[in-house]
């Protein structure tokens, strides 16, 4: 699946995007946000509060309990500041 | 049925008010709301304001179908941009016309109220000094606002 990153999250991380193969026992938004955070140092920073992180599957707000299989785009951002 | 748009160039409120109501002789409320980039004391040198193409016209549009459904309404705009906007320029536009004022006031608040939390953009000062300032941070008064128009009003 493709993951993209906005606002601080993509800075932390260092990319706009790329593609991502979380292992099979990686089922839920919650856990995608754990595995990701594993992934290295920029991962970590960025997911270091868990709950602060808005996540998106096909450009839908979900909430951490969506499950992620089948997903094509899975985007992370920050709270969002529009207006 | 409402317009939606999300774009980097500057936008004509009044010409967006006047596409709104031509020719529309039941509107009786026309509120237009423009929000504007503060200078925060003359200290900024602009906004840069990050988005997520795609799904920022999509949560919009959600956002102006369910104000559409909420109040009978005649018409439904709202405009966002994108990239740099210096202070004084505009960064967006809600237009909701009505036969009555309530309604038309009440959806273009909620539009705006939700707007705010739910599409995604990202708003990054840049300050006079060159410095680049922090991403600006959610504020929960933001999420309170929003959550106000959930609650069930009374019959």
């Amino acid at each position: 699946m493709k993951a993209v990153y906005f606002a601080w999250v993509r800075e932390r991380i260092g990319k706009d995007e790329e593609v991502i193969d979380p292992p099979a026992e990686v089922v839920t938004v919650e856990d995608l946000i754990a595995w990701m955070s594993r992934r290295g140092e920029g991962y970590a920073y960025a997911f270091e509060k868990p709950r602060v992180i808005r996540v998106a599957i096909e450009r839908a707000h979900v909430g951490p309990d969506a499950k992620i299989a089948g997903a094509r785009e899975i985007a992370f951002f920050p709270p969002m500041t529009g207006g | 049925m409402g317009t939606v748009r999300v774009q980097h160039e500057d936008f004509d409120a009044a010409a967006e008010a006047r596409t709104l109501s031509a020719g529309r002789r039941g509107i009786g409320a026309l509120v237009t709301f423009v929000g504007l980039c503060r200078d925060e004391g003359g200290r900024l040198a602009a906004l840069e304001i990050e988005h997520y193409p795609g799904m920022a016209e999509a949560e919009i549009a959600r956002v102006v179908a369910a104000a559409e459904a909420r109040w009978p309404l005649l018409g439904l705009t709202a405009v966002h941009r994108h990239g740099s906007i210096a202070p004084g320029e505009q960064i967006v536009l809600v237009a909701a016309a009505a036969a009555h004022r309530r309604d038309a006031f009440e959806a273009a608040e909620m539009v705006m109220d939700y707007l705010k939390t739910q599409a995604p953009f990202w708003k990054r000062a840049r300050f006079i000094d060159g410095s680049a300032g922090a991403w600006v941070e959610a504020k929960s008064s933001d999420d309170d606002d929003a959550a106000r128009w959930s609650v069930p009003e009374s019959p």
